[in-house]
């Protein structure tokens, strides 16, 4: 299972790069299985960590997506309405969900790092 | 993996998506080791059958299978089953997983002196062909010269020393056919079906994609489209109710449904553009008016589209019928559509 060390996570299977970007992990891709829809916030939104902001629904189920740190949304991923699959094959790529400007910028260090991550999913 | 009415079942193989394509352009290969099988034998097991369940089974000839239901006495769906005439004087009735266990109790309720009834749960599997290709690779995976039965038809192989029954039956709108064999070979079964069915396409199939297909093709899942409060006549099964018989549990309470008229019918929609999957128990709506629910719901792989089923009053059942489903703040535009939502190319 992928879990690159750059990045932090929330137990809910986010990650937050350190430019603010969030997406969903590999292991969380694979458990979703084909992801055919993607809900997700407004620009300009204003978060709170634990809100759910986003929704990704595989054929299976509907998931709700995190904010991992407070803030407020500055940008969406536009590709994602016409290939929501891109977040099966290229989930910390072109996959990412959202861009957030953190409220504080020690925000991450509430969130896991990779080790941690990946002692939570076994 | 997930727990399926207390059975270990793998959702997908290599994706739902993928599996659903190969039933629908080549073949998929299902365990469905999970369905339940009671044996009737005896050679009144045929005219018991007809006074318990929904359907003529009399009038089935041997070797052929029909569709029907056991029904309380209101007339509601206790299961949805498959009946399977293997002998003049044996009947294998195939079952939900999760009524398996119930379906026999009712049959024990009313018990025949000269009809032996065998639990076969847990001793026999289920594998399930589908696809276009189904018929094709049938000879090739099995090592035999004989073709495939007819629709609905039954036949009766060896294989590797038991028995197999092998029909042209199936839950997926495609072409197909179910074998049903003792357990001790499902593995060498399986593994034989996939290595020499790979040529044709087959590939392993979890219960994701068997919902999905069974939803294009308008089956109904028992716990979902079915329950004891709702009738097969309303489910759009008339045809698998014989009513013209003496004598069945629900046939007053049916043939009153049926001069009354139905105040729902069992219904298919599909989203006009593009809308998130559909789920089971999302609102239904007609001029802003909430009118139903859906019992099923999913993007359909095939149409690329939002689909549904749902019992509405049958003026909102009409092909052509737009109405709008509600996906968490937002309403969808919706139209109904005549079941099954898909056909197979003739």
């Amino acid at each position: 299972m992928n879990i690159p060390e750059d990045l932090r996570y929330r137990e809910t299977h986010e990650w937050l790069r350190a430019d603010g970007t969030v997406g969903i992990t590999d292991h969380a891709q694979a458990e979703l299985t084909d992801i055919v829809y993607v809900e997700l916030p407004k620009i300009g939104r204003t978060v709170s960590a634990g809100d759910p902001i986003a929704v990704v629904e595989s054929v299976k189920a509907a998931s709700d997506i995190y904010a991992p740190v407070d803030g407020e949304i500055i940008a969406i991923n536009p590709a994602l309405e016409s290939n929501p699959a891109l977040l099966n094959t290229d989930p910390y790529g072109e996959g990412w969900l959202f861009q957030l400007r953190p409220a504080s910028p020690d925000a991450a260090s509430a969130l896991k790092d990779a080790a941690a991550y990946r002692a939570q999913i076994g | 993996m997930v727990d399926f009415a207390g059975w270990q079942m793998p959702i997908q193989y290599g994706g739902i998506l993928e599996e659903h394509r190969a039933v629908r352009t080549a073949a998929g290969l299902f365990d469905i080791s999970h369905m339940g099988q009671i044996l009737a034998a005896g050679p009144e097991a045929a005219h018991w059958l007809h006074r318990v369940l929904s359907c003529d089974v009399e009038g089935l000839a041997p070797a052929h299978a029909r569709y029907g239901f056991l029904l309380n006495d209101q007339g509601g769906v206790l299961d949805d089953l498959f009946v399977y005439r293997t002998a003049p004087d044996q009947i294998l009735l195939v079952v939900n997983a999760s009524r398996a266990d119930d379906d026999y109790a009712a049959l024990q309720r009313n018990p025949h002196p000269e009809v032996h009834l065998d639990y076969l749960v847990g001793r026999t599997a289920g594998l399930a062909v589908q696809g276009p290709n189904a018929a094709a690779l049938f000879p090739d995976a099995l090592g035999h010269a004989r073709p495939l039965p007819p629709r609905n038809g039954v036949i009766s192989l060896p294989f590797e020393g038991e028995q197999l029954l092998v029909a042209r039956t199936g839950y997926t709108g495609e072409d197909g056919f179910e074998i049903f064999a003792p357990a001790s070979i499902a593995a060498l079964l399986w593994d034989r079906l996939l290595e020499r069915g790979a040529p044709h396409g087959l590939k392993p199939c979890g219960l994701g994609a068997r919902d999905t297909l069974r939803m294009e093709a308008c089956y109904p899942l028992y716990g979902n489209d079915l329950s004891p409060d709702i009738t097969p006549l309303e489910a759009g099964f008339s045809w698998a109710v014989d009513l013209a018989k003496p004598e069945f549990p629900g046939r007053t309470p049916l043939l009153r449904q049926r001069e009354q008229g139905l105040s729902r019918k069992w219904t298919a929609l599909r989203i006009d553009g593009k809308s998130p999957p559909l789920r089971a128990h999302y609102p239904v709506f007609s001029d802003g008016r909430q009118v139903g629910e859906l019992s099923s719901g999913t993007l359909s792989p095939t149409l690329g589209a939002g689909i549904g089923l749902a019992y509405l009053p049958p003026d909102l059942a009409k092909p052509g019928t737009r109405l709008e489903i509600g996906i968490r703040d937002q309403r969808f535009p919706a139209t109904v559509h005549r079941k099954p939502l898909y056909q197979r190319p003739a």
